[in-house]
Formats: structure tokens, sequence, C-alpha cells
């Protein structure tokens, strides 16, 4: 059954307003995905009718905030298929694969360890691994890039070893929308007896993630990229790992006794959630993530696959538009260039015209420089993106070439 | 006065920021705002190809700009050099120049960046975050004036 987008539109009060006297054309979704009245409500709701600090008010409120609370969990464990004390809260991604790499790495990796992430990285499944080796003397290895964005894995043998501790990896990448073939990579892994962490954050809006089925041992993700709120995210991680692990932060909440000799540590997940957490993020985002799994998930990501070959279609045909990356396997990102046009320039006009893309190198730097671009534009579709959305894109485009 | 600094007397004096803010108040669409701001990017003084350095780059997110500064002992006044890889950014770069350029450490101490760039609604484009690399430029601007008092 194809998407019923007019509906989904409708769910979301932010694209009827106009940008600078032009109709909303939202195409960061990379960047940020706006959010259902679903969400919106979750969070007035909570604040109007809940919000109490969680697991130690002995009164209403504080049982109604913690039973919200621990229901969110809930929703991630069910979206993830994980269990729920696999699940913790954090403040996005970037926090998520901190807390991997300095409590995990930190304490599983020596000299002489590899850890192996890829080219096409974000800064923030990069530099957290580039800390804690620099710590520990394990050494940081790079999974090589292919011309069409793709990752080039005819070396995999050589870099994947008995050397490798972890591999670090984005399911999809956020500034090519390159899908990983991260069920192989996790095989290979498997074999070498390397611990497998995912980043997420580009993928669990497009489609179904099965942390099960995939079998890696951590996977990390933002709610604000799955049209949840700002400032919440999730890390998985499989429960034996995490009992292993020692605290990322310490504080109130994650403790269980404390002495000025000697203090405990909670029970999961609370043990790596110390202070006291952004209930209300993770209310929107559980709320998210309900509403996300009520919507034909297929259908959306046949809608985004179509929205992408449309718009690549158009891109191919726009005279010196140069498409970076263009993977075989890709979720719905538009990354690109045209000749003689600072990426800069082109995004601050097409904002003029009411068309919201990224520029720039995207936080993956090592990436720009292994495409030897300084940046890029990025279009990026959501399940709310029409076809209309990618011809005011290119409309745009039009104007903005006469113009520079 | 050494070559590069004799380049250096357009903006700030023949095109000023008050003719800045006159001109842009005209405009209606966002062509000939833009158009503006791409011509006023070509007014300013050819930047020294040699300057083109790690030391002068103000990096950011999107776009960066290129600085340099000379002092002119005579007039007492500083030169600024300004350059980026995005024409429009280099149109911010200009504006920022015809308040700037040409100016006693002093009046470049006092200037108020913010207002100005709000009377032409610009104000987005001076962002305190990484982005385009303008904010940043006037900051290390302003600094280097703060050093010369």
């Amino acid at each position: 059954m194809s998407l019923d987008v007019h509906a989904i539109r409708e769910q979301f009060p932010i694209l009827q307003q106009t940008a600078h006297g032009k109709p909303l054309v939202y195409l960061d979704n990379a960047a940020t995905t706006q959010k259902p009245v679903a969400v919106i409500d979750a969070v007035d709701n909570y604040y109007r009718t809940q919000n109490s600090n969680v697991h130690r008010g002995a009164h209403y409120l504080g049982d109604l905030a913690t039973a919200a609370l621990e229901d969110a969990r809930l929703s991630v464990a069910r979206f993830l298929n994980a269990e729920r004390e696999e699940v913790i809260w954090t403040k996005g991604t970037t926090e998520s694969l901190n807390l991997v790499a300095h409590s995990f790495g930190g304490s599983q990796l020596k000299a002489g360890d590899e850890v192996l992430v890829s080219t096409l990285e974000h800064h923030a499944n990069i530099v957290p691994w580039q800390q804690v080796c620099e710590r520990t003397g394990a050494t940081l290895k790079v999974i090589p890039l292919a011309a069409d964005g793709s990752l080039n894995l005819s070396d995999i043998d050589n870099l994947l070893t008995g050397n490798t501790k972890i591999l670090s990896i984005a399911h999809a990448s956020n500034a090519l929308g390159t899908l990983n073939p991260v069920a192989e990579l996790i095989t290979k892994a498997r074999k070498v007896g390397a611990y497998v962490v995912l980043d997420g954050a580009q993928a669990v809006s497009h489609f179904s993630v099965d942390v099960k089925a995939l079998d890696c041992d951590f996977y990390a993700f933002s709610g604000h990229k799955i049209f949840g709120p700002t400032g919440i995210g999730v890390l998985y991680g499989k429960k034996d790992l995490l009992n292993a692990m020692p605290p990322y932060q310490t504080g109130g909440e994650m403790i269980e006794t404390v002495s000025f000799e000697k203090s405990t540590w909670n029970r999961l997940p609370y043990k790596f959630e110390a202070g006291t957490p952004h209930i209300a993020g993770a209310v929107g985002l559980g709320a998210a993530l309900e509403w996300l799994m009520a919507q034909d998930r297929e259908a959306i990501w046949e809608h985004e696959k179509a929205l992408l070959a449309y718009a690549t279609e158009k891109a191919k045909a726009f005279p010196g538009l140069r498409i970076i990356g263009d993977a075989e396997h890709k979720v719905g990102v538009l990354s690109f260039l045209i000749d003689n046009t600072h990426p800069s320039d082109v995004g601050t006009l097409l904002d003029q015209q009411g068309v919201a893309v990224r520029t720039g190198h995207h936080c993956t730097m090592p990436l720009m420089a292994a495409l030897q671009i300084p940046g890029t534009v990025r279009a990026s579709f959501a399940p709310y993106n029409t076809h209309a959305d990618v011809d005011a894109l290119f409309a745009g485009l039009e104007k903005i070439i006469k113009f520079l | 006065m050494t070559a590069s600094t004799a380049a250096a007397t357009n903006l700030g004096s023949t095109t000023t920021d008050e003719d800045i803010v006159d001109t842009l108040s005209f405009f209606e669409d966002w062509e000939e705002r833009y158009g503006y701001i791409i011509e006023l990017g070509k007014e300013l003084p050819p930047y020294p190809e040699a300057l083109h350095t790690e030391e002068h780059i103000v990096r950011g997110c999107q776009s960066q700009v290129w600085l340099h500064i000379e002092m002119d002992e005579a007039s007492g006044k500083m030169l600024l050099f300004l350059d980026s890889d995005a024409i429009i950014v280099r149109g911010l770069a200009a504006i920022v120049s015809a308040a700037l350029n040409q100016k006693t450490p002093q009046e470049i101490v006092d200037y108020d960046m913010q207002s100005y760039f709000a009377k032409i609604d610009l104000l987005k484009h001076l962002s305190p975050t990484r982005g385009n690399g303008i904010q940043a430029m006037v900051e290390r601007i302003k600094n280097e004036a703060k050093a010369r008092i």
C-alpha cells in the first residue's frame, strides 16, 4: 500500500508555515526531524499533569512521572527488540557513543588492540575512540571509501583481524546517506571476536531495526532525528556487557549505596543514568516511537526510496551538478555540489526561497578530506516530504545557478 | 604605506555602512538583496594570495574567511583585508569592512555590529555559533583593535 503523505503531513503543524514568505520546504531531516502532534501533546501533557522527579518521590506525581519514564523505556525496548534493562537514556547519539567508548572501550582496550571505524563516520564516532585509544595505547584503524561513497571492503580481512577489539560504524551515513552492510560486517566481526557498536542516528527513522536479529553489541540513536525531542537519546547494550562495564558518570540515581570509603552501583539500566534524566524528553521520544510503530513502516521506506530516486534522477539531469555519494544502498539523503558554486551560497539562496537544506562538512571532516571537497549541499527526506518538495528544491537551484 | 595598503582604501571610505543600510532598505526580494551583497563582495580589495594561510583563517562550519590586518601608522587607522571561499560570505565581509575598515582601534571597539546587522536584516548571518565565520572574524578584528588601544 502506498503512503498517505497528506495524512502524515497534517500531523506536523510546523510544516504549515512559510519561510521568508515562501511555503516552507523542509529537507533537512538528517539534521533533525519535525515533531508530530502526538509528540508535542505527550510533552505538553507530561508538564501539565505528570511532572515530578522520578524513582524517589513517595507521592502521587512522583509515581506518575516514574511510570511515564519507564513506559517510554518499554517503548524503546519494543522498538529495538531489546530488554528493558538494556535501554539507557542519554542526551543523544553523541553521548551514547562517548559512553561506550569511555566505559566499555576504556575498560577493554589495551596497548596493541585496535578499534576499527570507517571513513564516513560522524565526528561523534571518531573522536571518542581517538581519545580512548590515546589513553589505552590502542590503535584506531579506518575502513576506506569506494568511489561511489560506499565502504571499500576489498581489504576488510586485513583490517578486521584478531587484533580488532571493537568495530564501531554508522548504520547509515549522515553526509552521503550510504547504507552500510552492517549484517555482513557483524558476521565478520564475530569471527575475529570483535565487539560491534552501531551508530544508528541516521537509520532508525527510515526502517525497522532489530538489535537481536542484527546481533550488535551496542546501538546508539538520538530522539530528535526520529520525530522526538532534542536532548534525549538511547544507548542499547547487551545486558552482560553493560553489567560488566564501569559507570560512565557518577552522582545521583546511579548509585546503590555511598559511603566515604566506597560506593556501589545501582542495577541496570540506572547504573548509567547519573542525575535526574530528561524525563519530558524521554516521554516525548516514547510517544514518537509509538507514533512511528503505528505507521506502515514498509510504506514509509518505499516512499522515501521513491523520493530519493526522483531527486537523484533530477540531479543527474541538472547541468553542472555532481552527486556526492551514489551508492547502491542509501537512505533518503542527496548530497551534491554544483560547479563553480560554494555549498554555503547555495544553501543561503535556497533558504531565501523557503527551502531548508544543510550545507557544510556535516561533521565528517575526514570524509570530506577523502572526497577532496570542502563540503556538500545535503537534502534529506522524511515521510512527510513530497515529490513537490523535490520539485521546489530543483526550481530553487535553477534560479540560483542563473544568479551565482 | 605598502602596495597592499594602498589597495585597501575602498570600502569604509567610498561605500559606508550608512550607504549599505540605505541601499538594502530599498530592496524587496531576495534576488535584489543578495545580488547587491554579492556585488559588495567584489568591492573588497584583493586579498593578498600569500596570506591565505592557516594563521589568517577563521573557520566556520559551512564556509571560512581569511583576515589580515595592517596598521596605517600615519593615520592611526586599521586596514582590513578580508576574503571568503563563499561569495555571499565575501559580501558579508564587505558589509563588515564598510563599517570597520580604516577606522581607529577605538572606533572599531565601540562599533555596534549587532545593531548594524539587525538594521539590514542580516543578523542571522552574525550567529555566535559555528557557521560562516563572520561573527568569529568580527571578534578577531575587535580583539586586535582592543590590543592596540
